[in-house]
């Protein structure tokens, strides 16, 4: 005899359709795919109206960018995903690859910029949208990288001239929001640096990013660093290695390989943050929206179906890369299990 | 004598290069001020603002010091961050426990929920929520009852007020000509950001209760079923205390995200402290002094809460540890 399902199984699928069925028969059942704003007037408040993706979809992911030149903006996107999957990649992590992928992001940002090999020069008011975003959040954990472990190691340095300064930094940083940072390189950048010296918005943006994302950072790897056992570094020093020696080679690959699902995860939170450039101005994905469907009288009131598109993207990205982290946490739970291999007696 | 030269050097040369640093940065800022013309200094706070607010718990208007305006900031931050740490709290803790459910139908629906909100910016939540809250909502005249005695439509929430001025009484809302008078109203651009802060901060703590649930070592549970406590008892006398131990923590740093997050209201025009550091800014030029301001008050704030979940803290860690 079958087993009849049991009612509080009844009673809760009941209640998932309830809450689930509104939204798909207005996302799905009764939406409008093609960009007529006719029939998307006229399914109003009973189905989406994708069209307005269809219609606006260039300017959502590239901008302001040249419509003519928009390629460029796409074979950047096209890039740097590339390096971000095959950074996810085990096997793809050597040294002259890392190189490579670096290489790779210049030459998007090359790509981007233009002016040399025929290409025109697009000034970066001009970019946004996607690239934009990825640009941004990969250009400033790739800054902040170095600074943060520098500040990690500061934190736990046996100095305390340096390891008060660097835990003030820390933990001045984390405890200011991120857009009063941006307002700084917005309004406060320009007064900073001598008057001569003006640089762009963007790259102030990306310094200040850098900055911010350093100081949460350095406490994901300074958690990393007191995971490894205080053994190791007496070997080390037992060895006869010096101080240098011992960070570069025996703490720090240990503490990275600890932190680097939580350091992933980092990167979700910095990627997500970088909407707020919006606040300043820039128009990557979320400001992209803003000028693509504010300016368009018709468009205008279909501005929730652009939300969730740009939401989608954002939903994408960062849910991926958080089943990457979880994926190189379960090799290391993996890799701890193994059993030491008996010593030779 | 040589290790220490070896122990100081490096350090004094640090100390060094940064006042450096400093002293060229703040070199800079003055001779630019100068330039623009403007005097340094907080004494423009003194000065009337010049400028309205929106909404305000105390009187306000445009006449009063700066500084008044400031305060209003903060006022306005807390009139939000704090409700909004309540509801996300509550809300966090049921879809926690709605993830460990033995059923899987709404352990599924509270992962999908978690999983959807916390993989999106919460600037994005915030702009549409305020976007369906200003623009799918009816107009004021024809406002939807959700509750009797409430009004919900494009100029916000309307419930009723106790008031005893001068006789105590229930100040209903209703719906006169093309607006609605009378109780308690609040603003779509507050209903928004609570509504966004409170849910983007509920699925991280979520996450928190789940994961300092499922801390708790089952044997303790299994000791706590032999002694023939009921699941009630066992969840209010042995889990939750111990959970509470690896919670706390955690939960100190979402109050903390909360607050700073809170700041994102700028984008849709809630007067809290960075919107009202913003207007000032644009007005006074002082970018400088006003960015100082807002710092200031994150970090004072920060260190306030830090240090009452602290004390909360002691007291869950000796209570599972007596």
């Amino acid at each position: 005899m079958k087993r009849l399902p049991r009612l509080s199984t009844i009673l809760w699928c009941a209640l998932a359709a309830l809450l689930l069925w509104p939204l798909f028969s207005w996302a799905i059942v009764h939406a409008v795919w093609i960009p007529d704003i006719d029939a998307c007037r006229a399914a109003r408040g009973v189905g989406a109206c994708w069209g307005v993706i269809t219609e606006k979809h260039r300017m959502l992911l590239f901008g302001r960018y040249p419509y003519a030149e928009q390629w460029r903006p796409l074979a950047a996107t096209v890039l740097i995903l590339l390096v971000l999957g095959g950074a996810s990649w085990r096997r793809l992590w050597q040294p002259r690859l890392a190189l490579g992928g670096l290489l790779v992001l210049g030459l998007a940002v090359l790509l981007m910029r233009g002016g040399l090999a025929g290409l025109s020069t697009v000034n970066t008011k001009e970019w946004g949208g996607l690239p934009l975003t990825l640009l941004i959040s990969l250009g400033s954990t790739l800054l902040a990288f170095p600074f943060a472990i520098l500040l990690a190691l500061g934190r736990r340095s046996p100095l305390p001239l340096l390891r008060s300064l660097s835990t003030s930094y820390i933990e001045l940083v984390r405890g200011v929001p991120l857009i009063s940072l941006l307002f700084m390189a917005a309004f406060l950048f320009p007064l900073l640096l001598p008057a001569q010296l003006r640089i762009d918005i963007l790259p102030r943006v990306v310094l200040t990013i850098a900055a911010f994302a350093a100081a949460y950072l350095a406490e994901v790897i300074r958690g990393g660093l007191q995971a490894v056992p205080a053994g190791q570094a007496i070997a080390a020093k037992a060895l006869g290695m010096r101080y240098s020696q011992i960070t570069l080679f025996i703490v720090l690959p240990q503490a990275l390989r600890t932190a680097l699902p939580a350091l992933v995860n980092s990167f979700v939170g910095i990627f997500k943050d970088s909407s707020l450039i919006s606040i300043v101005s820039l128009h990557e994905l979320t400001g992209a929206l803003a000028i693509s469907l504010g300016g368009d009288a018709d468009w205008r009131s279909f501005y929730l179906e652009g939300y969730l598109f740009i939401a989608l993207i954002y939903w994408a990205f960062c849910f991926t890369l958080s089943q990457v982290s979880r994926h190189f946490e379960a090799r290391l739970a993996h890799s701890r299990q193994k059993p030491q291999p008996e010593a030779a007696g | 004598m040589r290790q220490a030269l070896l122990r100081w050097l490096p350090q004094i040369l640090l100390l060094a290069l940064l006042a450096l640093l400093l002293g060229w940065l703040g070199h800079n800022v003055l001779e630019n001020m100068r330039e623009r013309g403007i005097r340094a200094g907080f004494g423009f706070l003194l000065e009337p603002a010049g400028f309205e607010i929106g909404e305000s718990l105390f009187d306000y208007d445009a006449s009063l010091p700066l500084w008044r305006a400031f305060l209003t900031g903060v006022m306005n931050t807390l009139r939000v961050a704090l409700p909004a740490s309540v509801i996300a709290t509550l809300l966090g803790t049921l879809i926690g426990l709605g993830r460990l459910a033995r059923h899987p139908v709404p352990r599924r629906l509270c992962g999908m929920l978690v999983e959807t909100l916390r993989n999106i910016p919460l600037l994005l939540q915030l702009l549409m929520c305020y976007f369906a809250l200003t623009s799918l909502l009816p107009d004021a005249a024809d406002a939807i009852s959700p509750l009797p005695g409430s009004f919900l439509s494009k100029s916000g929430l309307f419930l009723p007020a106790w008031h005893c001025t001068p006789q105590c009484g229930w100040d209903m809302p209703q719906v006169a000509g093309f607006g609605i008078e009378g109780g308690w109203s609040l603003t779509p651009e507050y209903l928004a950001v609570l509504i966004a802060l409170s849910l983007y901060s509920a699925v991280f703590i979520a996450e928190i209760v789940r994961g300092g649930i499922l801390s708790v070592s089952s044997g303790q549970i299994a000791a706590g079923n032999a002694l023939g406590l009921t699941r009630l008892q066992v969840l209010w006398h042995i889990t939750l205390p111990l959970a509470l131990r690896a919670i706390v923590p955690a939960l100190t740093n979402q109050y903390l995200n909360l607050t700073k997050n809170s700041s994102l209201a700028v984008a849709i025009g809630y007067p809290e402290l960075v919107s009202v550091a913003n207007t000032a800014l644009n007005q006074s030029g002082r970018a400088f002094e006003c960015i100082v301001v807002v710092m200031a008050v994150y970090l004072s704030l920060s260190l306030i809460t830090a240090a009452l979940m602290n004390l909360y803290n002691a007291r869950v860690a000796l209570r599972g540890a007596a």
